[in-house]
């Protein structure tokens, strides 16, 4: 080290490559997936049900299990996390209680993804007899993107300036008029991707719905909320290692259909965070 | 009738803001409840110093050793490569980048925090297992290495995004006193910067590998699956995540197989919660 310029440079080489480390990769495998996996892709690939034992045909009827999942997380979790997200950013105090909330956010999101599946195997599929149905599968999903948006909408809430509510309070407003009326409406950015970005990774998920919803095979689409359904990431699974003798095209086209799903929502969600702080009026 | 609407809504509002606390509750209640069930046959140390792991054998032998470490094995060497590459990844990013390729670097991260744990195992099969498996020579590629280096991978956006933040809310004056001194750049982050962002690196450190030990879906595709007790990283393994959704389908309801996995997923939610307050105390000492 007697040279500081020089420890300098090589340290920064280092840096450097270290960042290649991960960002090569992260290139090199979106590449795979789409040059292997672009010839699979097909009108039919996308709109037939699984053929041959899931070996030729398409994968419909797991998108739309997917989809279903997707939404019905979404609609159970967007409101309460939303609910949440006021409590500590208008509501609580600092106290006790609030750091406890904190804390169970925190521990929330970091409980294993196949607990979460435990979890909703006991309570909503055995205990609530709800079978393993879109609705347990959904509920399950739900709670575990609960934090994302939880986190996310409370950012976006906080980042709305104080003096918005001051003006609002001295004009006679009460306190849920303010929310409803000035803090939402600019938060809604932030709150939208939030709930996206829960929406990508309710969608990619699949430890959760393994004894919740997914089913190995369905040939028809679901028709009640208490249907087993297909559901994409689990048909990766199954096609990747639990059926011999699957075309490799059928298995990156599936890997090709999730990563793209689920890429399209943090692109949208990426988008609107920067179309929002171009016009951020603060 | 207005003050009505409101005390409602506020009093919604409570309730949905302690439902986090509620649902973490939930959670561990109902572990308990199916797991506890176990330790009527088994007891706990037979459960957690057992040596072999056979649920479906006549009697069934429910020792987890062999999983607990199957899970350490592969999170240590997820450790040791995740750790100096993500938070030398991330100080370049925080310091060393400029302005353009710090977007994209930052855009790249938050891809591969973006892509499903099971596309990623997916293509652990596909490219890394015949790597592995030829580097080495070995029958199969499937082994902890395997997992471990696609986990480090899986980690990295944890351990590069907190720590990068780490770095980013240091106090901008002790980087600039640092140089005032004639310091160089490398030296203000090795000897000032690190130090004063040592606590919240630890706990992106931590959280990235409580994200390592509670990953399933790409470790149960590229481990092997074996439940043996690893005697090396080349050898196939079986994680605590893995063994739970491999075997919860074939397990009847109220079996004492079930009750084990269920056991196996107190174990985990104790870890993570562990994991995760430790982390956060922490991040809340930097303040």
């Amino acid at each position: 080290m007697k040279n500081p310029r020089r420890a300098q440079k090589i340290a920064f080489s280092f840096l450097f490559l270290a960042t290649l480390l991960i960002a090569v990769p992260v290139g090199l495998i979106v590449v795979i997936i789409i040059v292997k996996g672009l010839p699979a892709i097909s009108w039919q690939f996308l709109t037939d049900i699984p053929r041959q034992g899931m070996r030729s045909g398409g994968i419909f009827p797991a998108i739309v299990g997917t989809i279903y999942l997707v939404l019905g997380a979404i609609s159970f979790a967007l409101p309460i996390g939303l609910l949440a997200a006021i409590y500590l950013s208008e509501y609580s105090r600092d106290n006790f209680l609030n750091r406890m909330v904190k804390l169970a956010i925190v521990n929330l999101a970091g409980v294993p993804s196949v607990v979460y599946g435990l979890f909703g195997l006991a309570l909503f599929v055995v205990f609530f007899k709800f079978g393993a149905s879109i609705l347990s599968g959904s509920l399950t999903l739900g709670i575990m993107i609960l934090p994302i948006i939880i986190t996310a909408s409370r950012e976006a809430l906080e980042s709305v300036p104080y003096s918005f509510r001051e003006v609002s309070y001295s004009l006679g407003a009460s306190k849920w008029q303010t929310i409803r009326n000035i803090v939402l409406p600019n938060a809604i950015p932030g709150i939208l991707t939030g709930t996206i970005l829960g929406l990508g990774r309710a969608a990619g998920e699949t430890a959760p719905i393994l004894f919740t919803v997914a089913a190995f095979y369905l040939p028809q689409l679901p028709d009640s909320l208490f249907d087993q359904a297909m559901a994409l990431p689990y048909h990766l699974y199954v096609i990747s290692t639990q059926v011999p003798n699957v075309d490799e095209k059928m298995r990156y086209g599936t890997a090709l259909v999730l990563l793209v799903l689920v890429l399209c929502m943090n692109l949208v969600a990426i988008i609107i965070r920067y179309q929002f702080r171009k016009k951020k009026k603060w | 009738m207005r003050k009505l609407k409101e005390f409602i809504i506020e009093k919604l509002i409570l309730v949905c803001g302690l439902a986090s606390i509620f649902f973490v509750i939930l959670i561990f209640l109902f572990l308990l409840k199916e797991g506890l069930a176990l330790f009527g046959t088994v007891t706990p140390s037979q459960f957690l110093f057992g040596k072999s792991w056979y649920p479906i054998s006549e009697p069934a032998q429910l020792g987890i050793l062999p999983l607990i470490l199957g899970s350490v094995l592969v999170t240590l060497g997820a450790a040791l490569i995740s750790i100096p590459i993500g938070v030398a990844c991330a100080i370049y990013i925080a310091e060393v980048a400029p302005a353009k390729t710090k977007e994209i670097l930052k855009a790249s991260i938050e891809l591969l925090a973006a892509i499903p744990s099971v596309v990623l195992g997916f293509i652990g099969m596909v490219t890394l297992v015949p790597l592995v498996k030829t580097v080495f020579r070995l029958p199969t590629g499937l082994t902890a290495l395997s997992g471990s280096i696609m986990l480090a991978f899986m980690a990295m956006p944890t351990i590069v995004s907190i720590a990068e933040d780490a770095l980013y809310s240091i106090p901008k004056t002790y980087k600039e006193g640092a140089l005032a001194l004639g310091a160089t750049h490398w030296q203000a982050i090795w000897r000032v910067m690190l130090p004063a962002a040592s606590s919240g690196i630890l706990a992106a450190v931590m959280l990235g590998l409580g994200r390592v030990i509670g990953e399933t879906m790409a470790v149960m595709m590229i481990t092997g699956n074996a439940a043996v007790i690893p005697h090396s990283i080349l050898q196939p393994v079986r994680t605590l995540t893995a063994t739970i959704a491999a075997e919860m389908g074939e397990a009847v309801v109220g079996s004492e197989h079930y009750f084990a996995l269920f056991a196996v997923g107190i174990v985990l939610f104790i870890i993570s919660f562990a994991i995760n307050v430790t982390a956060d105390l922490f991040l809340h000492k930097k303040r």
